[in-house]
Formats: C-alpha cells, structure tokens, sequence
C-alpha cells in the first residue's frame, strides 16, 4: 500500500488524497459513537457542548446523569428486562441453533435449501413485518384463548427465532472446516455419540457457538420493533425506553445510557475480535 | 343527550349485573393512562387516597392511546387492564366494536347538593361504555423570547408573515383541519359542517399548504413543549395541560394563545372481561366524583368534567383550566362522531398530503 | 453380495442411508419446529389477514342470503330490508354489527354512523321496512348503498391489497384508482425503494475506498482500522441514532460548530433532521458497515499481482484499477447492496424518529395502521407486498452470492 518509488505527481497527489478521503469516511463512522460520550457527562441539560465544557473546567462537567439512571426505576427495570429477556433467549437460539448447524453440516440431510430457507427467515424478513405478524398472532396463538404479548415468555420466543439465524450461520462456518474422521475415531474408541459431542465436536466449534450466541444476544439486546408492538409497560427493555425518551422527553440521561451501552459493545466485539483470531489460529480457516 | 337517555336504560340493566360491590378484601388493580405529568395528576388525586382508603393496590402503566392492545387484549380473552383512560372517539369505536363493558351509570354519586350524576356532569361526558374525567384542550403556544408581537388568534398561527419562523403541529389530521378552517374565517360552529363536504376539507388543506414547509409534525403530547424549549420551532399546537407544566413547573417562557382552541375530554372505560369488574367500578365511581376531579386540577391545569366541581378548584389554578370565561371564549368541541365516521378517511388524506 | 448377518448388501446401505438421513433430521427438527411455530406461522397468519373479511358475514347473514338473490339493478326486495331490520335491531349482535360498520366504512366513509342511526332507530319500526329505512335516511333508497354491502359480503376480499396500490372498487365492482388527494402508497412504495437505492448508493461510495485500505494494509493496521467498522456495527441502533439527533439538530453540535467558525450566522442554521437529509445520513451510517464486510472479505482474496502485472504491461494506475481491479470486486458489490438495500428497504425506527414528514417510509404507514388506524388487514397487505419484494431480492441474493456464504463479522 506504501508509495512506489515510480510514482508520477499526479499519483502522489491522488495517494494524499486518497488518504484523506479514508479518513473522512472513518471519522463519518466513529464520530456520532465518540461524540455522545463527552456530552453524557455534562452538567447542564443541553445536547451540545457548553463553553465550560469546550475549556475543559470542572464545573462544566458532573456525573448528574448517571445518578438519574441509578435513581431511576423504570430505566433499572428496563435494564434487567433487557438482560432477562436477551439472556433467556440467546440460551434457547444457541440451544436450538447448534443443533440444527450440526444437522445441517451432514451431506445426508434431505431438502438442505429448503431448511436452511426457513431457518434464515427471521433474519430476512423485515423487522415491521415479522413484529406485527408475531403480534397478530402471539395475541391468540393458533386462536386459543391465551395470550403471550404483553408477557415475558412471548417476547424471549420472538427473540429466540430472530437470534437463531445468528447461531445457525456462525457455527455452520465453523464447521466446514471440521474434519468428519475425528468423529469417526471417537467412534471407534468406543465413545457413544454424547460423549463425542461435548468430548470432540464441542470444544472444536466452541468458538462459532459463542459468537453465534453472542450474536443472537446483541440482536435480542438491541431489538425494538418487536418490542414495541409485543411487550406491555411491565416488559420495556432499554432500547424501548430509549425510544420513548427520544420521542418524547429527549434528556441526557438517554445519552448516559447511550454511552454504557457502547461500554458493552464494546466488551462484546472484543470478546468476538479475541474468538476469532484463537479459530484462525487453531485451524487456519477464515470465516 | 340521546345517548345520555340510552345509556340510562342500559344503565339500568347493567346494575343488576354489577350489583353492589361490598367491602372485599384488598385488589389488584391495573390502570392505564397517558403517563408523565398527566398519569401522576392521576396517581395522586384518585389512586392514592384509594389505596389508603381500601388497602387495594392499584398498578399504573403508560401507553400510547388507541385502541390497538385493548382490541388484542379481548379478542384473546386475555384482559389484563382494568381501567384505561382514553378520548371520546376511542370511547365511541370501542362501545361500538363491543370492546368495551357497558357502564352502569345510574349509579354514579350525585353531587353534594343531590343533583343526581347524570345532570352534574357536562353534556356529552357520559357514554354507555365510558365516564368522563376532564376536559382538555388542543391550543397553540408560542415563544415569547422569540416571537416579536403578540399573537392573539387562530389566524395568527397561520400567518408566516407576521410572525415568522417555524410552526409545530400534531401529525394528525384532528384539529388541525379545524384550526385551519377556523383561521381561514369558518365560525366555530360552522366547522364540522363544513369539514362534512369536499370542498370545506380542500379548504382546510388549502390553508394548511400555506404553512406546510414551515412546520415539524409532532405525534406524543411530551414533544412539543421540547420543541418549543429546544428552538426548534418558536410556535406550536399543544395539549394545555402540557404547555402548563412548562410554564409553571419548569418556568419557560411560554404564551398560552386560547382563541379557537379544541377542546375534548378524556374518560375511563373498562376493557370486557376484565376480571375486577366490580372493583373497577367501584373505582371509577369514587375517581369521577366532585372531590376527586377537584383534586386533580390541583395538579395539572386540565377542567374537571362535574360541574360541583369547578368552585372546588383553587383560585390560582382558575386562569389555566380550559373552562375559565376567559380562554372559553371561542372554543370548538371536538365532534367525535365527525371524527368516527371520517377519521379513517381524512387520515388517508393527511398522510397522502404529508407525503406529497 | 451380502453382509455378515446375510443381509443384501445394498439394502443395508439404504437402510444405513436412511439411519442417517433421520439422525440428521432429527438434529435440525427442534429449530425446525420451532421457527415454523414463532415465526412462519405469525407470517401466514398475517398473510390471511390480509384478505379476509368475514364482518359482514357474521353481522347480517340473513341479509347477505337474501342479497344474493337481488340482480343489482334498481332496489332490493322487501325481503332484504326485513332481514336487515330484523338483524340491525338485534342489540345482541352489537359487537359483530359494530365490527361491520367499521369494515364498510373503509368502503365508503359515512357508513358507520348510517348503520348506527338506523340500529338505534329500526328497533321500533314496522312493515313495510324499505319506507321505513327511507325515512330513517335516503341513502337506503340509494342501489350503491346495497352494492357496497353486497361486494363487501364475500368471506375473501381483495380490497385491501387494492387499497395497498391506491386502487379500490367502484359499487358496480369496477377496479378505479383512488381519488388523487387520497393516494400514498405507490408514492411510498416508489420512494421506499428510491431511498434504498440511495442509501446502497451512498454506501458503495463510501465502503469503496475504506474496504480497499483496510484489504491492502498490513495486517496489524487494518485489524485496528476494522475496529472503527466494527463497532458501529456491534452499537445499537438506537444509540446511532440519537447520536445523529444529537449532531444535526437545528440546535446541535454540528450547527453550533458552523455557528461558532462563522460560516453561518444563528438565525440561519440549517435544517438537517427530521426531513428526508437526516433519515439518509442516519441510514448510510447505519448500514454501511454490511457494505464494508462483504467488500472488504472480496478484495481481501484478490492478489496485488494482477494490478502489478497490469502496470508493468504498461497501464496507467487508473486503467489498471478500473480494468484489472474492479471487475474482481463485483461480487462483493452484489452482495453488500442486496443486503444494504434488503435492509433498508424494511427500515422502520431511524426513518420513524429523524424522518419527519418527507422522510416516511412504508413501514411507518405499516405501523401506523397496527399501533393506531387499528386497520389490520390493509397493513398485512401492505406488508405482503413488502415481503414480496424482499423475498424477490432474496432469491437474487441467493443466486448471485448464495445463502451459504453469508458472512458476519
């Protein structure tokens, strides 16, 4: 990518150039993430930068609205839901998803595209559409006389079917570059197909069914759509009250939650960033 | 009044039904309302002394308005809210759709000089399926640190000239149409009437267009005073009780213009088959009585809907209720049956123009 | 041949076939079911929504039996009148009448409140009851009214998925176009799928460069540089957005910046949100990393040789880059715009929160049947139509990239 030493006028200016326009585009990416972390800190409820805060005094900043989300029930409530319900359902979506991927990396599966179609809908299927079918009908599933909008339960199975696409990508690419025999070996050690399930295939693909797990929990962390037409006031997760709060009282709190919120991506994208070089590593497969 | 005598007879019927809630032991209660300053007038003028009174929890939760989770929640017959408050028209399409419960209301406590509910009440507050709360009132507000003058009318709000800069309205065809007709000279009285024919709606529009490109379209009763705070726009249309909160709790410099404002009023129902039927009733008759609404114009500056109840409000309350001579001087009831029959189709219309 | 227990070899090998054929399914049969019921179901479900019309039936179907027997010319028999007096009268039939009212009122505005006049009054009236519906109003005297409710009587109906295209049926059953005031659908169809391209548009420009720095760093840079795609990506949608909020409203950070170096004075500060702008901006910036991926996973395959060859043949560095290079990164073009533009086109909270007016897409008017019209079925039309599209372009995908290359992270 360096220079080459031929290199005409021209193509030194268009290099510089070049550069710059990289940058921009790099800035356009990360500035509205950086920029909300310095303004949750300020002291007064405005959305832009004081002059106290642009001198760097003390007195422009204060810790005020992170005390308001401490102090505040419904975003601590909204919090725990968020993790109940993200937790719950990554569990069943990776469950179910692993799996299936398992199932699906066998060359003897019958009507394989087929399958696979089904199990990718929840990922192709525009939010709105797939949120408003599952309310329609989760409000009286198959016309009994029950329902599981406005509960817990009904949101954790909406999650779950939009995470599993998640699991099922992730961890049939960690199997393509399984080795088949080394089940077959177990096998023939005498090892009966549970054992070499969590003694051989597990660790191997361990590193996909995390990250397709972790995932299926960001999808579930970050939904609102399904929650904005399924859960009643009892089951608002942090996105919903987020949207409640840009719609209707726009305060800084929401940018201190902002700002934990990109704590936490970032926790998660390091801990993706770290599976994936150990899979690189292990088996010199890229996925 | 025709449905006042209806729903007496029906009234009459369903007392034997609900018959005469005795002291139980203590309830679970869900009630649901709009939320923020609103849901807390609530809370302390009815829930509270309710609970201190009968021991009885009361949960309260926010929503959005419409009808769309009462409707799913009785068509699973899965009801899980005892008591929503909502405005007129849901009322009406909700009584219509047999969504809601039909009220007893005979039964409702007179006023302390023993005029019987029905006649305390405003005319058109009662519904068979609803008992009205309050009156509030769609108006428009302005910045006084941004606004050179001092708009006084409806027409002021229209006119870019004058006062310039940018306008807030709710996206929604309801009382916007109205205020336009009313700006564009139609006489209070004569809105609905023309609103019913094609050419009184293209008016409407027509006068709309004029301030089109100058307006931010606000849907949830909390933005607008925000967008007045933020700058965003420097006049717009508000629901009163709101604008009050900025003004008197939050000290902004607000200006409340009432000329042609749009009042409605809010109301409790009951979704049907809510399983605290009795108690719910219970409920709604000690919140709808002349204390209670009294009490609860201690807290927001909406009017109360019983007529005993409007000497009750405190002097300093007065001068911000809709009701108070002065802002009811060119005032325009919403006509919820204009807007059940024609909502569906004028909303068509208005998202259709907003688009284009 | 035979196996040891004396078996044809080759039924063994089916039924060692079969075995496994039936393992396997049996591992995929738990997620299988699973989306079937969550998931596919709800999406049948709604797809029937949209199409059915069962109210007038349940209401009146004494009525709508003795309407088939009318010929549509002039007014209906005495019969049909009595049947509907004797239906509408029947206060025990309020709610399935009130649900009626609601579905023909969509058919022509106005009949929800004729219905309920006429309920209210055709309780105490008598024989003969077409004078007696006259009387109440003369749109009973009028054939249209009947052939509304005759049109409106079949337990399928198309007329929502004609609302969904500004079309709707004449009382002869003709199919016309909505009055012009009146249509918005096709307009936000067509806009819906201009923003889409748009925003693919701009993420194409966008990811070009940046994909191509990061595929010819070396690696321990690029790792870095990949980062600041990353975590927009793992950021919540809601924090990206009200990020933007927060840096182009008319009081934002980035009108203060413009105010502050003097390039615009505070009276004039520029409108950037709520409006069609902000929801473009928001978007790009949301979706642009699923450009960078794809792209980025492509041009990382390509080796420098061809363009070091291309040059050393003599071209130009603009030739070579445009002959040589480009053509080897078209499928990862291909796929990150079929997945930008598949995404954007179902797009609903960053359009709903910085769109404004301008900036609506369909999914909004989606919503806004759901959450508030309360018209169900006119949604799930407009949501079939949607999903048509989508999965259209999901057929495309699969064909051109494959379902089985998918990639994340």
């Amino acid at each position: 990518m360096a220079l080459p030493v031929y290199a005409g006028p021209l193509e030194r200016t268009w290099y510089y150039a070049y550069r710059v326009i990289c940058a921009a585009v790099f800035f356009f990416l990360i500035a509205p993430i950086v920029v909300i972390i310095p303004l949750s800190f300020n002291a007064e409820p405005y959305f832009t930068f004081t002059p106290e805060m642009l001198r760097f005094e003390a007195a422009g900043y204060s810790l005020r609205w992170y005390e308001d989300i401490i102090n505040n029930e419904q975003w601590l409530h909204s919090m725990k839901n968020s993790f109940i319900i993200g937790i719950l359902s990554t569990v069943v979506a990776t469950t179910l998803g692993t799996l299936a991927a398992i199932g699906l990396s066998r060359s003897e599966l019958p009507a394989k595209s087929f399958i696979m179609g089904v199990m990718i809908s929840p990922m192709i299927v525009p939010l709105i559409i797939s949120a408003a079918a599952m309310f329609l009908f989760y409000s009286a599933p198959f016309g009994m006389p029950f329902a599981l909008t406005q509960t817990y339960t009904g949101l954790i199975l909406a999650h779950a079917a939009l995470g599993t696409p998640f699991v099922v990508i992730t961890v049939t690419a960690t199997l393509v570059g399984f080795d088949r025999s080394l089940i077959r070996a177990s096998a023939t050690l005498g090892a009966d197909p549970v054992t070499t399930f969590f003694k051989v295939i597990m660790p191997l693909i361990l590193p996909g069914v995390i990250s397709g797990a972790l995932f299926a929990f960001i999808t579930s962390f970050d939904e609102v759509v399904v929650v904005f037409f399924m859960a009643g006031f009892e089951q608002r997760t942090i996105p919903r009250q987020m949207w409640a709060g840009i719609r209707e009282q726009i305060s800084p709190t929401i940018l201190a939650v902002a700002t934990l919120l990109v704590c936490i991506s970032i926790a998660l994208l390091a801990t993706i960033e770290l599976l994936r070089r150990r899979n690189e590593r292990m088996r010199g497969v890229t996925y | 009044m025709k449905h006042l005598l209806k729903s007496a007879s029906v009234a009459a019927v369903g007392l034997a039904a609900f018959g005469l809630a005795g002291a139980a032991s203590a309830e679970t209660l869900t009630v649901v309302s709009w939320g923020g300053a609103y849901t807390k007038s609530q809370v302390e003028a009815y829930q509270k002394p309710w609970m201190a009174k009968t021991g009885d929890t009361i949960n309260s939760e926010d929503y959005n308005g419409g009808l769309a989770e009462v409707r799913a929640q009785v068509e699973a017959n899965n009801v899980s809210w005892d008591l929503v408050d909502v405005e007129l028209s849901d009322a009406v399409r909700g009584c219509d759709e047999g969504i809601l419960e039909t009220l007893p209301l005979d039964d409702l406590p007179p006023s302390a000089d023993g005029t019987p509910a029905v006649n305390d009440f405003i005319a058109g507050t009662l519904h068979e399926c609803a008992v009205g709360l309050i009156v509030w009132s769609t108006v428009y507000a302005y910045d006084t640190d941004k606004v050179s003058g001092k708009p006084t009318t409806i027409a002021d709000f229209f006119d870019l000239k004058k006062f310039p800069g940018k306008r807030g309205m709710r996206k929604s065809p309801k009382a916007n149409l109205e205020f336009a007709l009313m700006a564009d000279g139609v006489p209070a009285d004569k809105v609905y009437e023309a609103l019913a024919t094609s050419a009184g709606v293209e008016r409407a529009f027509k006068k709309l267009d004029t301030i089109k490109n100058d307006t931010i379209w606000w849907e949830a009763g909390a933005q607008p005073p925000q967008l007045l705070a933020d700058g965003e726009v420097v006049m717009t249309t508000a629901y009163n009780g709101r604008l009050f909160n900025a003004i008197a709790n939050e000290g902004k410099p607000f200006e409340i213009v009432w000329d042609g404002q749009v009042w409605d009023i809010d109301l409790w129902v009951m979704p049907k088959g809510t399983k605290n039927k009795k108690r719910a009733w219970e409920f709604i008759k000690f919140s709808s009585d002349t204390q209670r609404l009294a009490d609860q114009a201690k807290y927001i500056s909406y009017g109360p809907v019983r007529k005993s109840s409007f000497p009750m409000i405190e002097a300093k309350m007065q001068p911000h209720m809709p009701t108070a001579p002065v802002n009811f001087k060119n005032p325009l009831q919403n006509d919820f049956e204009f807007w059940a029959d024609f909502g569906d189709e004028l909303n068509e219309r208005f998202n259709a123009w907003l688009a284009g | 041949m035979t196996t040891a227990d004396g078996t044809p070899l080759k039924v063994a090998l089916a039924r060692a076939t079969r075995r496994s054929k039936i393992r396997a399914f049996l591992l995929v049969a738990p997620l299988l079911v699973f989306i079937l019921i969550t998931f596919i179901f709800p999406i049948i479900h709604m797809l029937m929504n949209s199409v059915d019309s069962p109210e007038v039936q349940e209401a009146i179907p004494a009525t709508v039996a003795e309407l088939q027997k009318w010929d549509g010319t002039g007014l209906p028999g005495e019969a049909v009148y009595a049947a509907l007096a004797k239906e509408l009268g029947d206060r025990s039939r309020r709610a399935e009448i009130g649900r009626m009212s609601k579905r023909l009122n969509y058919e022509t505005a106005g009949f929800r409140s004729l219905l309920n006049a006429t309920g209210r009054k055709i309780g105490g009236a008598k024989a003969p009851f077409k004078e007696a519906f006259i009387a109440i109003d003369k749109d009973w005297g009028n054939p249209d009214t009947w052939k509304v409710i005759k049109n409106a009587a079949p337990a399928i109906t198309i007329s929502y998925y004609l609302n969904a295209l500004d079309r709707t049926t004449d009382p002869d059953g003709n199919i016309v176009q909505q009055p012009e005031y009146k249509q918005i659908y096709v307009t936000l169809f067509l806009r819906t799928i201009y923003v889409s391209i748009g925003v693919t548009v701009f993420c194409i420009l966008l990811a070009y460069p940046i994909s191509y720095m990061l595929a010819t760093l070396p690696t321990k840079y690029s790792n870095l540089l990949l980062i600041l795609v990353l975590l927009p990506f793992w950021t919540s949608l809601l924090v990206r957005t009200t990020s933007w909020i927060v840096l182009l409203q008319t009081q934002g950070v980035i009108n203060d910046l413009l105010v502050w170096t003097g390039l615009i004075d505070t009276e004039n500060r520029i409108t950037m949100i709520y409006n069609m702008t902000g929801s473009l901006i928001a978007m790009t910036h949301i979706l642009l990393p699923f450009m960078v991926l794809p792209l980025y996973s492509v041009m990382k395959t390509i080796s420098p040789n061809y363009m070091r060859a291309a040059r050393s043949l003599g071209a130009n560095p603009l030739v070579a880059f445009v002959r040589i290079y480009m053509p080897q990164t078209v499928p990862g073009i291909g796929a990150g715009s079929i997945l930008v533009f598949i995404l954007a086109i179902g797009y609903y909270i960053t359009p709903a929160l910085v769109g404004g007016q301008d900036g609506q897409l369909i999914s909004n008017l989606i919503a806004y049947h759901m959450k508030q019209s309360l018209n169900w079925s006119l949604a799930a039309a407009l949501g079939s139509i949607l999903l048509a599209g989508v999965l259209a372009m999901y057929w495309l995908y699969d064909r051109l990239v494959g379902i089985d290359n998918m990639k994340l992270g």
